[in-house]
């Protein structure tokens, strides 16, 4: 290896280990202040809106479609297989419930409300702002990062349990419509074989994925560095950082539900 | 009275402030003058806590701020100090009255029912009437800045640092700023540091003038004693002649 490449090595392990540390900072100066019960309700009912309420239209369509099209290639591919479109509510609600619904809701919410919170935060950070929050007496952490923190753990269960019902209901549909499958049977399906495990299988996901987002996304908005375009750098790096955080620890989480049972 | 002794402060490899000494006295205007990137924002930060230094300290009556520990102790130091910023900083997502009062609430434990009156005196002050319920983004450059003042000086603090008052405003704006902080200082008795480039803005509203460069203050004087200065770093900079020994440092650097 050139000396280039191993210096180029070094450098990568070197501000690996300098963000890993500043995000370790971050988490404990939110745990401190969520400690001293310091919480800023009225912003964190604000930030509920914006990631969680504003957010449950593209989630829900999302879901639907999702469930819609998994209807459809499984139906279509059990008619192929095994003349009858077998099984389909309970795979539509066991993929739904279990895997689709919390990861799809997560990467949606990444995209849509994980990028607003680090453009915003950017923003403040390169005109000063949150600098002078802390001239004025509070600190960022405090004031910004602990209500999104909230508002990402509260309102991303909830969307994916909005997102559950709008994927399986989207399954039902084009069972009916375009699989001929009676809506009786397709919720025989689903009900006969989902229980509470299935239920918290996703779930449990979900308050991981939700503090998982909230942390990148504050921490990329607060460490933005440059004008302009570090906002937009900041952006781009929290989306891409927290979807793939979530496509990762997803696989993870599975395999601990899955070995303590809760399948 | 603000001192700092031996004030060090490097970014990476690059030293900014190299052992900086100097002391406001209350009721004092400082202006601290220098080229871009000497690091006169970077002390104006290190004295309000915002930055932290390498060596060195700077106390405010006293009271270190490289030593501050705990919420009451670090809230009881920000609320001697008011913090104009170049870009005012005013918060996007709040009306004109709620920025301006913002800080009473972590600073104060005046009631939140008399905020709105506060922000009406503390924008008169400024000059300014009928804003309160406007957004930063509706406000120009000049406005913003006097809002920023108002904010800086609600809670009464008794220093104020001003970085760049002036910068990017009009001449006339300009010296209303002027004024207006030659008269927090006469109505309120503020001491005050103001880092700014605008030397016509420095002679009027400094007691003493300072020039940092390299990390060190050239020279620091009363107005009449910089504009009378035999150092031709300082004559170079006050006169803004591209030609002079700071220049040549520069092209030394190339």
């Amino acid at each position: 290896m050139s000396r280039t490449a191993l210096s180029d090595v070094g450098q990568a392990c070197i501000d690996l280990a300098e963000e890993t540390g500043k995000g370790a900072l971050l988490v404990r100066s939110t745990v401190y202040w969520l400690g001293r019960g310091r919480i800023e309700w009225k912003q964190a009912v604000i930030q509920m809106m914006r990631i969680g309420v504003e957010s449950f239209p593209v989630s829900a369509m999302t879901s639907l479609f999702t469930g819609m099209v998994l209807a459809l290639q499984t139906g279509s591919s059990f008619k192929n297989l095994f003349n009858e479109p077998l099984f389909t509510g309970t795979i539509v609600s066991y993929a739904i419930v279990k895997e689709l619904g919390p990861v799809m809701t997560a990467l949606v919410v990444s995209g849509r409300a994980g990028a607003a919170v680090a453009a915003e935060l950017g923003t403040m950070k390169v005109t000063e702002q949150l600098d002078a929050l802390s001239t004025l007496g509070t600190d960022p952490v405090r004031y910004l990062v602990i209500p999104r923190v909230i508002a990402f753990f509260v309102m991303l269960p909830l969307l994916t349990v909005f997102s559950n019902f709008a994927g399986v209901i989207g399954g039902c549909i084009v069972s009916y419509l375009k699989l001929g499958i009676p809506t009786k049977v397709y919720w025989d399906d689903v009900f006969n074989h989902m229980d509470n495990m299935q239920l918290k299988h996703g779930m449990y996901k979900t308050f991981v994925f939700a503090i998982c987002i909230a942390f990148i996304c504050c921490y990329k908005g607060i460490n933005t560095k440059g004008g302009a375009e570090g906002v937009g750098r900041a952006t781009t790096s929290a989306v891409v950082a927290s979807m793939t955080a979530v496509l990762i620890i997803d696989y993870f989480l599975t395999a601990i539900l899955v070995a303590v049972g809760i399948t | 009275m603000i001192e700092a002794k031996g004030a060090r402060k490097s970014f990476g490899s690059r030293e900014i402030l190299r052992g900086i000494d100097i002391t406001v006295q209350d009721g004092e205007t400082l202006v601290i003058i220098g080229g871009s990137g000497t690091g006169k924002s970077t002390f104006l930060k290190c004295c309000v806590g915002l930055t932290k230094l390498d060596g060195g300290s700077i106390s405010v009556d006293g009271v270190d701020v490289t030593r501050l520990e705990g919420d009451a102790e670090v809230a009881a130091y920000r609320r001697k100090i008011g913090y104009l910023f170049q870009e005012a900083a005013l918060f996007d997502s709040l009306s004109v009255w709620e920025n301006v009062t913002f800080g009473l609430r972590y600073l104060t434990d005046i009631p939140e029912s008399k905020y709105r009156q506060i922000a009406k005196e503390k924008l008169a002050l400024v000059g300014l009437k009928d804003i309160e319920d406007h957004r930063p983004a509706e406000l120009s450059g000049g406005m913003k800045k006097r809002v920023g003042l108002a904010r800086a000086i609600a809670a009464e603090p008794k220093y104020i640092l001003y970085d760049e008052p002036t910068t990017g405003l009009d001449p006339i704006m300009s010296d209303v700023i002027d004024d207006l902080i030659i008269s927090l200082k006469k109505d309120i008795g503020v001491t005050s540091i103001a880092v700014s480039h605008d030397m016509k803005a420095a002679y009027k509203i400094a007691d003493r003038i300072a020039m940092l460069h390299e990390g060190h203050f050239l020279q620091i004087g009363t107005p009449k004693e910089i504009q009378s200065t035999k150092d031709p770093a300082v004559r170079q900079f006050i006169e803004g002649r591209s030609e002079g020994p700071i220049k040549m440092k520069i092209k030394a650097y190339d």
